[in-house]
């Protein structure tokens, strides 16, 4: 029955395979990805609600049992996770459906963005640190021939950067493990939690949680680590840029959460209420300032993936289950939010045929639809309520100041401010004011692409509306994660 | 054994470091090359050079090796070497449409 939890994994790796044979084929591929993202959002939903209610599930990978063999671990952080995964890979895929190229299709698109789920959906579902670092390179390596995919000039120039940049922490992050394991003496995430608690967190320990954090704090874009973002999330098509731009940071945020409440959480005096709030801070902060003086509209989304994942870090910070709630919660309204910024962005675009806001103008008078669902989701991003962004960003405000934390909990306020002010940016130029496409762009049917993106902002509306209840869920996950004893004794079952 | 080792170590990370920062766009990729190298040999010696018997198969020896760091770095190696290939093909093509190596020329500020 256990053996259940490995499908999130499976089901995308066998798929990414079968596409690779009928590459050529971009019909079958369209029908194949299409039923298999949908089949793989349902079994998410019903995964969720198990663990929900039976519990965590662990699987012990060919019956060898936990600190000594490989274990999956699905609690309901990670299920959650994965609930989220599905939803805006369906959402991306239909969207890319309609945007992607033929020339593009052929050249193993589908098979990439499966192999990308594979790495992700692992990584989180993963209870072995060494585990986890082959998810990563898994996903990674996935994502280094998604953002080159269509090898365009720029596309070439940026990648190579963002390459370069994720092999350096990856050589960090197996540092890491080296010395984790010569300290302990093992890697299983539960039995490191345990030792760890054992050897007291001092010195050594800080260092190596310091290392991680490092290599999380890289792939998650974190400051002072974040310069290779914006660049790179600029150059692949729509769909691609979405779906980086809502799943893969948080993967990073993901492993930072996990490894800081579950291992090193022993000296959060320290390692939480110095570094990581800290660093937070600076990362809302600047990412916010780079946003505002941005003036295209891509470029202004990818600076704010930078800001927004600093309101995941202070959850993580400020480290009380109210905050930890509020971390989760705002994960899973940016993770909504964010992807559906990014494809209208790319139906703008298919209408203008820049992504300039000074070359743009006057949508709102030739596409409404597309004008009104984005200003739902801007200002949904910006904390505006009934929305969700306003109740994932209150837990996490409301508890820096219970906390005594006056000075993030005021630099958190004001990013919200500078998020709205930008986000109006984009809607002034873009959709008010003098209409400066063409009248035959203005022609241009976009029902198609606003299709896929429509549940999206549909589940910001009922995150916001619906706030009591989901906050609810994100209380018991941060109550499950903050108490490594549940997660210990279900993986190891003394 | 271990001592000598750290130097080593020590060594490839300055050889990788100083790859890594130059502007050829050939030697960042020899660069990243090397840092994994540094790094497999990190794993292998952190968790000390142990000459016992092989693990599993010798009952009643007293002292083993530990086969786990090993299992490790053979996976890593696996996937620097997938990296370093994709990484080859990644530095021919950009050389091949920008007609450069030189990576101050692939700054790009002129588009922003």
């Amino acid at each position: 029955m256990n053996n259940i939890i490995i499908l999130p994994i499976i089901i995308p790796f066998i798929i990414g395979a079968i596409l690779l044979i009928f590459a050529k084929h971009h019909k079958l591929q369209r029908v194949i990805s299409g039923l298999t993202s949908i089949a793989l959002l349902l079994f998410t939903i019903y995964l969720t609600v198990l663990v929900y209610m039976d519990g965590i599930i662990v699987l012990e990978a060919g019956n060898w049992s936990a600190p000594f063999g490989i274990v999956l671990v699905a609690d309901m952080f990670a299920t959650l996770m994965l609930l989220l995964t599905a939803i805006i890979a369906t959402a991306c895929l239909f969207f890319a459906f309609k945007t992607i190229t033929p020339k593009r299709e052929r050249f193993y698109f589908y098979p990439f963005y499966f192999f990308l789920l594979v790495g992700v959906n692992g990584a989180f579902l993963t209870g072995d640190i060494f585990n986890l670092f082959v998810f990563f390179e898994v996903l990674l390596l996935a994502s280094y021939g998604l953002i080159v995919h269509g090898g365009t000039k720029y596309q070439l120039r940026e990648s190579f950067k963002y390459v370069i940049i994720n092999v350096f922490s990856s050589a960090l992050f197996v540092v890491a493990i080296a010395w984790l394991y010569s300290v302990t003496g093992t890697l299983n995430m539960a039995h490191l939690s345990e030792r760890i608690a054992e050897l007291e967190q001092t010195g050594v320990i800080n260092t190596i949680a310091m290392m991680l954090f490092i290599v999380f704090a890289t792939k998650g874009a974190l400051f002072p680590l974040y310069f290779w973002l914006p660049k790179s999330y600029f150059g692949p098509p729509a769909a691609i840029a979405a779906l980086f731009g809502g799943l893969l940071t948080k993967v990073g945020i993901y492993a930072t959460i996990r490894v800081f409440t579950l291992i090193f959480y022993h000296d959060a005096g320290f390692t939480h209420k110095i570094i990581i709030t800290v660093a937070a801070g600076f990362t809302m902060l600047l990412g916010v300032l780079g946003a505002v003086s941005q003036f295209d509209f891509k470029r202004i989304l990818s600076y704010h993936i930078i800001s927004q994942v600093g309101y995941m870090v202070m959850g993580l910070g400020i480290f009380t289950p109210l905050a930890v709630a509020g971390a989760i919660y705002y994960i899973a309204h940016h993770m909504i939010v964010k992807t559906a910024l990014f494809l209208f962005e790319g139906a703008a675009k298919r209408v203008t045929g820049v992504s300039d806001l000074k070359q743009m103008g006057g949508l709102l008078k030739t596409h409404p639809w597309l004008a009104w669902l984005f200003f739902i989701s801007a200002i949904s991003l910006a904390g505006i309520p009934p929305f969700s962004g306003f109740f994932s960003k209150f837990p996490i405000i409301l508890a820096g100041f219970q906390e005594g934390q006056y000075v993030i909990a005021g630099v958190a306020l004001l990013v919200g401010l500078l998020t709205l002010f930008s986000m109006m940016k984009i809607f002034g130029y873009a959709f008010w004011g003098k209409q400066k496409h063409t009248e035959e762009q203005a022609k241009i049917k976009i029902g198609k692409l606003l299709a896929p993106i429509a549940p999206l902002v549909a589940l910001t509306i009922i995150l916001g509306l619906a706030a009591e209840p989901m906050f609810q869920y994100s209380l018991e996950v941060a109550e499950q994660i903050m108490d490594p004893q549940i997660y210990i004794d279900s993986v190891l079952k003394e | 054994m271990e001592i000598v080792m750290s130097i080593v170590i020590g060594i490839v990370f300055t050889v990788s470091v100083y790859l890594l920062l130059s502007r050829n766009l050939i030697r960042v990729i020899l660069g990243t090359l090397t840092i994994s190298h540094g790094v497999h040999l990190l794993l292998i010696t952190m968790s000390e050079l142990q000459r016992g018997a092989p693990p599993i198969l010798n009952i009643g020896e007293e002292n083993f090796t530990d086969p786990l760091p090993q299992a490790l770095v053979l996976t890593a190696i696996v996937i620097s070497f997938g990296v370093t290939s994709m990484l080859l093909v990644l530095g021919y093509r950009t050389y091949k449409e920008h007609k450069t190596e030189d990576l101050d020329q692939l700054r790009g500020s002129a588009d922003e």
